[in-house]
């Protein structure tokens, strides 16, 4: 199956919730009016877009459908995707890919967003590239994170590296950058425990895990990705707010959209914070990721 | 913060109408733009969002509001009453069966926090002299048999299990016999995360439910969630009919509207609330907090007690 077909397959239930909606204000309108904007506001808000962002994007949608002198409501629908577009297009969405050079990946986020999920899925998709894949059980705390990423290793076929449980996570880390270097492994993926980004204590324990990374393998490439859940309402900017703050994040995994949550938040965290997503959970699988595409995720979700 | 407080976005709406009488829609209008921004921007429900500015704006027409020195604050009164009534009694308690033992299911999205739940709830009712048994129905996520194990081991609470080749419908029917046998009065079932829309296993719920008729099926519900929470909420609830939700993950710095949304939508009360990872970070519900905390006004009651 292409990726187009398996991401609208994946989005399916996301795009019946806006899309219907969209279309049936756009062609039931006749001539463009103050309602019309306030009903698309209405739309973008219950997809959990956000208040501020909602506003930006009708600004800008009025903006361009003056430029394009466009008067018919029926239009309106292939303008509104460019604006939408645009706001993704402006902070460099570069697809998720990992080079020649060795490189770590480091996977945050708050509680339950699906982390070592992902990191379980991730490993499968590089590791089918023919990448030499290693992983690091960075969660020492959660009960049971040790055994549940040493299940997804197996099931991938890759090594995990792991202390017992509550030992310190900085020290696993360091381990598993050693293993990584003596086995020359192309990628290194570290799963750390999910902390909401309000607890100081947690952030800081984050940072000497970023630090132990930099001093032991500086050489590597870094890649820091943030894994949020589409469900998630507008405390998701907040949330990379502040881990942007604890390590600049490279990117965003945005999980769960097999459900019905429409991802909105997407738009508010690139249009507020310049982060690109770069991959999207649709499933619990260990297929079920897809490499995140702006073009492709705009048509699916509009189309 | 983009935003100021509600409070001094109200007081500003209201500077200039001081000492005008009684309000008129025209002046309520300019401050419920003001309160539908800040819910939103908490994640209640659009919908809700506009049900709730309507009530709140045939009131304070009515009432006498510019009387006062501080209309605002006469508004925040109204909006902080009308927002707690919605939310609902006090109600942090589990009904027990009139036949040991009493069975409680817990149910919901993936990640949620059921298991974490299961460990804490056990936990809280053994304080009040209950012999709880936790039961790991979830037979999908990888070590979620062993995570309730570590969790019930941790809580010195005992944990039944059948490992993952047994349906959670014919665990969940032996845990009871075994509950008996053991004399625990009190059963807690695990269940698998799962989306709202997926049929096959919500009919699981529903044959778990009509296997052993528990008492209690209680919605575990991520407090940052956005508007899809009406949604998860609906489903659940016509097709198992909840008898409450536990709201977690209440430590972090969301709003938390997802409370009024679901509260709103189900009826069902606000059981307990998640506030942190630890297996003793279960509190009751106060659904004045809740309210305040909705409005992003930590102080409103104090500024209420001013007006
Ligand atoms: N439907 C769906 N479920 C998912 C997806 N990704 C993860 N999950 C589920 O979400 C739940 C939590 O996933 P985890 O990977 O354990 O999340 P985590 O972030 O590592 O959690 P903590 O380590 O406890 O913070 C599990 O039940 C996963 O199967 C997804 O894309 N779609
Ligand atoms: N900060 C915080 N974390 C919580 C709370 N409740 C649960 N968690 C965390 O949320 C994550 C998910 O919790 P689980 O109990 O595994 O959730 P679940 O609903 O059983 O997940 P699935 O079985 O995969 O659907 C874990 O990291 C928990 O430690 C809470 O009240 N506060
Ligand atoms: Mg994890
Ligand atoms: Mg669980």
């Amino acid at each position: 199956m292409s990726f187009f077909s398996k991401l609208k397959e994946g989005l399916n239930k996301t795009r019946k919730g806006i899309t219907d909606k969209i279309d049936d204000l756009f062609n039931n309108y006749g001539e463009i009016d103050d309602e019309l904007f306030d009903e698309l506001e209405e739309i973008l808000i219950m997809a959990d877009v956000g208040m501020s962002t909602s506003m930006k994007l009708i600004e800008k949608l009025r903006e361009e459908l003056k430029v394009r002198k466009i008067k018919d409501s029926s239009e309106i629908k292939a303008v509104f995707k460019d604006v939408v577009k645009m706001i993704l297009n402006e902070n460099n969405n570069v697809p998720f890919a990992v080079g020649d050079e060795p490189t770590i990946i480091m996977v945050i986020g708050v509680n339950g967003v699906g982390k070592t999920t992902s990191i379980g899925k991730i490993a499968h998709s590089l590791k089918s590239e023919g990448k030499k894949v290693l992983i690091a059980a960075g969660d020492t705390f959660r009960a049971a994170a040790i055994d549940q990423l040493m299940i997804w290793g197996e099931r991938v076929g890759v090594g995990v590296i792991h202390q017992s449980e509550g030992s310190d996570p900085a020290a696993v880390i360091f381990d598993a950058v050693q293993a990584a270097k003596a086995r020359k492994v192309d990628v290194l993926i570290c799963d750390t425990a999910g902390r909401l980004h309000n607890k100081v204590n947690l952030m800081n324990e984050l940072a000497k895990v970023f630090r132990v990374i930099e001093r032991e393998y500086p050489e590597a490439k870094k890649e820091v990705l943030l894994v949020l859940d589409a469900t998630t309402g507008q405390n998701a900017v907040q949330q990379a707010k502040v881990f942007n703050e604890a390590a600049e994040i490279s990117g965003i995994v945005l999980t769960k959209l097999d459900g019905t949550a429409k991802g909105g938040v997407v738009l508010a965290i690139n249009s507020e914070l310049n982060i690109p997503v770069k991959l999207i959970g649709v499933g619990e699988g260990i297929e079920d990721l897809q490499r995140f595409d702006a073009h492709d995720f705009v048509e699916a979700l509009l189309n | 913060m983009v935003f100021e407080s509600l409070a001094d976005r109200l007081q500003n709406a209201f500077s200039n109408l001081r000492g005008k009488g009684k309000l008129n829609e025209k002046d309520v209008k300019e401050a419920m733009r003001e309160v539908k921004l800040a819910l939103l921007e908490a994640d209640v429900n659009y919908k809700v969002v506009k049900d709730f500015v309507k009530t709140v704006t045939d009131r304070a027409i009515g009432e006498d509001v510019l009387k006062s020195l501080t209309p605002g604050q006469q508004v925040i009164k109204i909006v902080n009453e009308e927002l707690t009534n919605l939310m609902g009694k006090t109600q942090s308690k589990i009904e027990y069966a009139s036949q040991s033992p009493t069975i409680l299911m817990m149910a919901g999205l993936q990640g949620a926090g059921k298991t974490t739940t299961c460990g804490k709830l056990g936990h809280l009712l053994k304080k009040a002299g209950k012999r709880p048994l936790l039961v790991a129905c979830d037979i999908y996520r990888p070590a979620a048999i062993k995570q309730l194990q570590v969790v019930g081991e941790k809580l010195d609470l005992p944990v039944f299990t059948m490992g993952d080749k047994v349906s959670p419908v014919d665990i969940a029917k032996a845990s009871i016999e075994h509950a008996k046998k053991y004399n625990n009065d009190l059963v807690i079932l695990d269940t698998a995360g799962r989306l709202h829309i997926d049929e096959t296993l919500m009919a699981e719920l529903i044959d778990i439910k009509a296997a052993v008729d528990p008492k209690e099926i209680l919605l575990v519900l991520d407090a940052m969630t956005g508007q899809d929470a009406v949604n998860v909420a609906e489903h659940f609830n016509t097709q198992l009919e909840i008898n409450g939700v536990i709201l977690t993950k209440l430590d972090g710095d969301t709003r938390g509207g997802a409370a009024l949304s679901v509260r709103s939508v189900t009826g069902k009360p606000i059981k307990f609330v998640g506030m942190g990872e630890k297996l003793t970070d279960l509190e009751e519900f106060y659904p004045d907090r809740m309210a305040s905390r909705i409005l992003g006004m930590g102080d409103v009651l104090s500024l209420i007690e001013k007006a």
